[in-house]
């Protein structure tokens, strides 16, 4: 069974902007997929819904056996703590070192001191960032940043990663460190769904591809399909 | 034992955050301190004014004054018919002898006229001073006493009394009428500055759920702040209350303008008013954060 199913999805805005229009996706567990598309093609908002960030107008998006669209908003966290979530500007606390940050997750969920220990320099390591445990964001860099926010969303090993531009704000090389990782990830057997601008990477890795417009799925390329020339319609 | 460990690290949160926000939790606590010491104010108002109301009420008495020529059997009589009426508190009996000792001893004018009178031309009556419960009802039971044989007249201050008692009656109604809108007034005002508190905090909110915090685990720490704003901002209005009402109660000996109207002494008055603070502080600074909080978790 799909561990992410959008059927006739819909989501209006209030404003009248139709942002989804009838999607129906299908992700795998284990799947790598980007979600590429123009500034306002409904890419964050797709992702959006199944966070359950925004609610869908119509329709059907199922995560992880939860149906996102009726759940309620008291009910949220446990969609929640089944994905993690990864966003262009980190969303880290700055009050907090890298190793609180991370942990920081784990003790809202209430779990022992040791075990959140263990979990965060297991995680610590998976993203390359043992050594920088006890510093805090504004002394690191904008790519260890990011991998601290990308270890917070995964410490407790959630199925689903969801990445909203993770290297927007991240320079080539950094950006191509932050993909090896998030591979790394998606090796241990965690979907990844990826909203990005970046061509570049999407080319680079060659796997599945959705190419949205207008709320809608323009192309679905397989993994190992994805052409560079179709990029004319990403600005 | 998950709950526990939520909880103690909600507490643990809470105590950091007051300090570590340290601007915008003093900002919240002034504004409690200044709201809770007008309702510290009201309350000592309400209280007095209540106090010498009662006061006043207790010391109205109906007076029943029995024919000039009863006998010791009628007196009695009337004595059981009284004690057998519903809502009377005290009869004391009072004899035209002694009316008439206590009158001359009074004044010496009377003492010149009265005491050339014999038992037959007196005309004083003996009487019957009468206590209600229900001050309200004082009208009614005078009535209900008047009309019992060997009853001549009643007076208790008709026409006055009611008056007093309606007035009374209005000013209490707005001193309570205006605690509890304080009170709420305060509860509003608190809830608004712990809003921008927390507004500034929408960033640690949003992560909250972000990593899988149910609303109630994101809700506790800062409701617990809240509390904690709540009991260092009703510390002052308690200190100021019960110094401040001490040294005001001595200043006046306890008494304000004549010896009619007393205050309530400091002890343990100050004390019942100062918990009434802590309470509120601690139940509107709950409730200010546990509101702005909520604002942010809808979706």
């Amino acid at each position: 069974m799909s561990l992410i199913v959008c059927q006739h999805l819909k989501k209006q805005y209030k404003t009248g902007v139709v942002a989804i229009h009838d999607l129906n996706l299908n992700i795998e567990k284990g799947e790598f997929c980007f979600v590429i598309g123009s500034t306002g093609c409904g890419k964050s908002t797709l992702i959006k819904m199944m966070y359950r960030e925004e609610r869908p107008t119509s329709g059907k998006i199922i995560v992880g056996g939860i149906n996102v669209a009726k759940i309620r908003n008291s009910k949220v966290y446990k969609l929640r703590r089944k994905l993690g979530v990864v966003f262009q500007d980190y969303k880290l606390l700055n009050r907090l070192t890298a190793y609180e940050n991370i942990a920081f997750a784990l003790e809202v969920l209430g779990l022992p001191k040791d075990e959140i220990h263990n979990k965060v320099l297991k995680v610590l390591d998976l993203v390359g960032l043992k050594g920088k445990a006890k510093s805090y964001p504004h002394e690191l860099s904008g790519g260890e940043q990011q991998r601290v926010a990308i270890a917070r969303a995964i410490v407790n090993g959630p199925r689903i990663l969801i990445c909203d531009e993770p290297t927007g704000n991240l320079d080539k090389r950094t950006s191509m460190e932050i993909m090896e990782v998030l591979k790394e990830i998606n090796k241990l057997g965690t979907t990844i769904i990826m909203v990005t601008h970046d061509t570049t990477i999407v080319n680079a890795l060659k796997e599945r591809t959705i190419l949205l417009d207008n709320g809608r799925i323009l192309k679905d390329y397989a993994k190992g399909t994805y052409k560079y020339e179709s990029n004319k319609n990403i600005n | 034992m998950k709950a526990i460990r939520i909880l103690t690290r909600s507490i643990r949160d809470s105590f950091k955050s007051v300090f570590r926000n340290f601007s915008l939790s003093l900002a919240s606590i002034s504004c409690i301190a200044i709201t809770l010491i007008v309702v510290a104010i009201s309350l000592i108002l309400t209280y007095n004014v209540n106090n010498f109301t009662s006061k006043v009420e207790r010391d109205v008495t109906i007076v029943a004054f029995l024919d000039t020529n009863i006998k010791e059997e009628g007196r009695q009589e009337i004595l059981e018919k009284l004690k057998k009426m519903e809502g009377l508190q005290n009869i004391t009996y009072e004899s035209k002898t002694k009316i008439g000792e206590e009158m001359m001893n009074s004044s010496d004018i009377f003492k010149n006229i009265m005491k050339n009178w014999d038992e037959s031309e007196s005309p004083l009556q003996d009487t019957y001073l009468i206590k209600v419960e229900n001050i309200k009802e004082i009208g009614s039971i005078a009535k209900r006493i008047e009309n019992l044989p060997g009853v001549d007249i009643v007076k208790y201050g008709e026409g006055m009394v009611e008056q007093l008692v309606s007035l009374f009656d209005l000013v209490r109604k707005i001193c309570y009428g205006m605690v509890i809108a304080l009170i709420i007034v305060t509860a509003f005002l608190i809830a608004n500055t712990i809003k921008i508190t927390i507004f500034s905090r929408r960033r640690e909110i949003d992560i909250m759920r972000l990593v899988g915090a149910s609303n109630i685990n994101i809700k506790i720490p800062f409701v617990f702040e809240g509390l904690i704003l709540g009991v260092l901002g009703s510390i002052i209005p308690i200190i100021t209350t019960t110094y401040g009402y001490t040294a005001l109660y001595e200043k006046f000996h306890g008494q304000l303008f004549s010896s009619l109207i007393t205050l309530i002494k400091p002890q343990p008055f100050v004390f019942q008013v100062s918990l009434v603070l802590l309470i509120i502080g601690i139940l509107v600074g709950m409730f200010g954060s546990w509101r702005a909080v909520r604002k942010y978790l809808k979706i």
